[in-house]
């Protein structure tokens, strides 16, 4: 069974105008908030805004190099803070923000953790778009997706254990070898760039060759994802047939 | 703060924890029994729990409710293939199946509840105060449904439950408390009717799990079943007697296959004697233990499966495992041991007792609850995935299996069709693609304004809390407002129910606590009946004729009370043949301590 409820994002001020107000004022004293998840006045922890994004939520800054180990110290450290356990003898406005809070923490830390989602994530943020899901093969990969295409029909019409069957899974073998080692191609072209990334943000510069540069980055770092999610979504498939 | 208690509501055996002084205790009964099981049975006199109630799963088995655990967030199409081996009757309402017992039907929260009371009372006692506030916990990989049936259990039982936690992460707490340990620890729990598997990293006081995994229908209760039918297909053979026909014999041929499975765990052999029915004598046979294991040896594989999932879902191989804890009382078998050590090629440790830690965990989550240790904390994941169906009976998925629990996701929905007022949603829970093959947890229709199609938005938040329990809101984007829903879940007791439930148990309540008294003065007159005899037979030649006289007058008194259904009545006549029998103790002492110093010298005495 479900425990359905009113939504009680923030419990005093359920209108949208108070989204936006929790940043810089209580919900509870009404004064103004200058401590980082608790009012200074009154202790009463905060609601982590909607428009807090994951890496100002984990206190990183928008880099696509992190170091696991402090990341994830980082997300210890809050979840110490903001873990509904320490707020069962708080009233039930603190129970609903701590819930809240940690649920955002939890997808934070999940996004951040892993270097790809971290990279998707950041260039959503960033082209103020949602990833492209790719539903037709990448251009230098057509011809080749085309034709395994129609391998894998073959494949599933034969007989497993006939002469054919045995034939069309080693070719389907080979191929899903070679996809991996595409993806991990990918991978690795990513990595550059997002050094890259880092090292032009790192810089800082507001010139227009850096606009530029930041620019082609991103809608590169786009592509290669979205290819590399296509590629992946067809080797799993590949398995899973061939399995 | 009140105090807030911890549960381990098993499948066999039920137990309750409480915090001193910085550690979990177990709370033991007057023999210092720690282990209540999870049995109840309908008597002339009432209800009743425990080892008393166990006693009747041979005497009367057809109102005699065990493992009832197996039905919990269930319908009955669920259990259909094991209806034979349950002695009572099963039905289904509403899709929550129900259990007869006499005339009245009982649902598994209503059965659980009766054991969560006699933990509560037990608890009560032993501590002098009285309990309101527990921290339960489920098998890891229990389903929404199944997780709120037992909240649902806690309810009826009067206790407010506030936290359900997963039992092999419960056992981690009771052993990070332990050793402190740092790494990555596997718990594998297989208890009497479920499997879990559970990968936790510990790392600076914070137990963080990577991934779960289990069975929740696969336990020491199978191993049983498989002995069972052994036997009872031997016994058709060599005696042409279908045995399965004879409810009270099936329950005796369980309880002595689960014998003598236990004593396998330490002997190489066993004797089994099971009595025929209609005086035919006995049944006989040995059992070896290389026999049991190859018996045993299919269902101990099918928890393998479940590790690997666990391992690779955490990104991990098993040499990366620091250390495997052993939980649950089928891992006492030399077998799992052998197959745990080989799959995670180290030797399993269990210097906690696998039968306590669970319920000790859960006295350390309460005591974390109630603020009383800051030091230490859980994040535990879901261990399913979260989704709703979508068209052509796919489910898209939500909240992915083993996401750090509270965990949320936002969906927005609009209409199709102008002037729509409302949309459909199904939530199920499951791994698999087609709706049809994951499980339905609820329904709820979202309530939209009349517009042109596509022009609403209404954003549903669908919450795990730290419980695994999923929490609906839905929110009117244009407006900012939001709703509230009515959910109807699938397989549990509506709200409305379980209010029902409660003022049952406590209009109830009176009658259960003096059905409760009738039954402990009866079987404190049969104890005291029992010591009168022996006391007579033994020293009855070293009192007067007349005393003795008085003795046995007063003992026939209270064997009449004792048929009664007073339990004043019984505490009297108690007290009366008490009194009658001073003496004869008196004399008795001294005679036991006359000859333990015959033979002695004088020295030694004094
Ligand atoms: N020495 C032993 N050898 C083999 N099996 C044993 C031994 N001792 C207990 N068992 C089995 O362990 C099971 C009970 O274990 P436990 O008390 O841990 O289960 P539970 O907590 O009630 O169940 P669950 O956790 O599955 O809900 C029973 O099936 C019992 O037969
Ligand atoms: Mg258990």
């Amino acid at each position: 069974m479900l425990n359905a409820s009113m939504d009680q994002q923030t419990p005093e001020s359920p209108q949208p105008r108070g989204l936006q107000m929790a940043r810089s004022m209580c919900w509870h004293c009404q004064s103004a908030v200058t401590g980082e998840y608790f009012c200074d006045r009154c202790v009463k922890v905060q609601p982590v805004s909607k428009e807090t994004d994951y890496f100002t939520c984990l206190g990183f800054p928008r880099r696509l190099t992190l170091d696991p180990k402090k990341l994830e110290a980082k997300f210890y450290e809050l979840s110490r803070t903001f873990h509904p356990d320490f707020y069962q003898t708080k009233s039930p406005a603190e129970q609903t923000i701590s819930l809240g809070n940690a649920a955002v923490l939890n997808t934070a830390y999940r996004t951040l953790r892993d270097p790809i989602q971290r990279a998707e994530y950041l260039v959503a943020l960033e082209t103020g778009s949602v990833k492209d899901i790719r539903t037709s093969p990448p251009a230098e990969l057509f011809e080749e997706i085309l034709e395994l295409q129609d391998t894998l029909e073959a494949f599933r019409s034969s007989e497993r254990d006939s002469q054919e069957g045995r034939e069309l899974r080693t070719v389907l073998e080979t191929e899903q070898r070679g996809l991996e080692q595409r993806r991990q191609e990918m991978e690795a072209q990513l990595h550059r760039l997002f050094t890259d990334w880092d090292q032009l943000q790192d810089r800082g510069e507001a010139t227009s060759p850096a606009r530029e540069e930041r620019d082609r980055l991103l809608k590169h770092m786009r592509d290669l994802l979205s290819n590399r999610t296509y590629v992946t979504s067809i080797v799993n498939d590949l398995a899973a047939t061939i399995a | 703060m009140t105090r807030i208690v911890g549960i381990d509501l098993g499948t066999t055996n039920s137990l309750i924890a409480f915090m001193k002084e910085g550690q979990p205790c177990v709370v033991p009964d007057r023999n210092g029994r720690t282990m209540v099981p999870s049995v109840v049975a309908l008597t002339d006199n009432g209800l009743i729990v425990g080892d008393s109630a166990k006693e009747h799963l041979t005497r009367n088995p057809e109102r005699t409710v065990y493992s009832v655990k197996r039905f919990m967030g269930k319908g009955l199409a669920d259990v259909q293939n094991e209806l034979a081996y349950f002695p009572y009757t099963l039905t289904e309402t509403g899709g929550v199946i129900r259990i007869r017992l006499g005339e009245k039907s009982y649902s598994p929260p209503q059965v659980s509840a009766m054991v969560l009371k006699e933990l509560k009372r037990r608890a009560e006692t032993y501590l002098g105060e009285s309990i309101s506030k527990a921290v339960i916990t489920v098998p890891a990989y229990f389903n929404d449904s199944q997780r709120q049936a037992t909240k649902d259990a806690g309810l009826i039982a009067g206790l407010e439950v506030l936290r359900i936690i997963n039992e092999p992460t419960a056992a981690s707490l009771a052993y990070g408390l332990q050793g402190k340990t740092q790494g990555t620890i596997a718990v594998y729990d297989f208890g009497g009717g479920t499997f879990d598997i559970s990968i936790l990293k510990l790392k600076d006081g914070i137990f963080e799990v990577l991934a779960t995994n289990g069975d929740t229908h696969l336990g020491g209760d199978d191993l049983d079943r498989l002995l069972v039918d052994l036997f009872i297909g031997q016994i058709q053979e060599q005696y042409g007697i279908n045995l399965s026909e004879y409810s009270d014999h099936m329950q005796a041929v369980r309880l002595e296959a689960e014998r003598a499975k236990i004593r396998l765990s330490d002997d190489l052999k066993a004797t089994i004697t099971i009595e025929l029915p209609d005086d035919k004598g006995h049944f006989t046979r040995e059992l070896t233990r290389e026999q049991l294991e190859s018996l045993a040896m299919p269902v101990i594989e099918r928890t393998l499966a479940p590790c690997r999932m666990a391992l690779k879902d955490a990104g991990l191989t098993s040499k990366d495992i620091d250390e495997v804890v052993l939980v649950g009382g089928s891992t006492r078998m030399p077998l799992v041991r052998r197959r745990v050590e080989a799959l995670f090629g180290k030797a399993p440790h269990c210097h906690l007792n696998p039968d306590e830690v669970v319920a000790l965990g859960a006295a350390v989550q309460a005591d974390i609850l109630s603020g009383g240790t800051t030091d230490m904390l859980l994040l535990d994941v879901t261990p399913l995935s979260l989704g709703i169906e979508t068209m052509g009976g796919v489910m898209s998925s939500l909240i992915r299996r083993n996401t750090t629990i509270p965990a949320s996701a936002k969906e927005l929905f609009t209409t199709y069709v102008d002037g729509q007022t409302g949309v459909d949603i199904h939530i199920l829970q499951g791994e698999r693609e087609l709706i049809k093959d994951n499980r339905s947890l609820a329904r709820f229709r979202l309530k939209v304004p009349p517009l042109p199609a596509g022009v609403p938005r209404i954003e549903v938040t669908f919450l795990i809390d730290a419980n695994g329990i999923l929490n609906v809101t839905a929110t009117d984007m244009r407006t900012g407002q939001s709703q509230s829903i009515d959910v109807k879940p699938s397989y549990g007791l509506s709200d409305a129910e379980v209010e029902r439930m409660i003022e049952d148990s406590f209009k109830f309540a009176v009658d259960d606590v003096n059905a409760r008294k009738l039954i402990e003065a009866r079987l404190d007159a049969e104890a005291l009946l029992k010591t009168t005899e022996r006391s007579l037979t033994e020293a009855g030649h070293l009192i007067m004729a007349d005393e003795a006289k008085g003795i046995r007058n007063a003992s026939s008194q209270l064997a009449s009370a004792k048929d009664g259904s007073d339990p004043r009545t019984i505490r009297a006549r108690m007290a009366e043949l008490e009194q009658a029998a001073k003496n004869l103790n008196v004399v008795m002492l001294d005679d036991s301590l006359k000859k333990s110093l015959q033979g002695k010298k004088v020295t030694e005495v004094t």
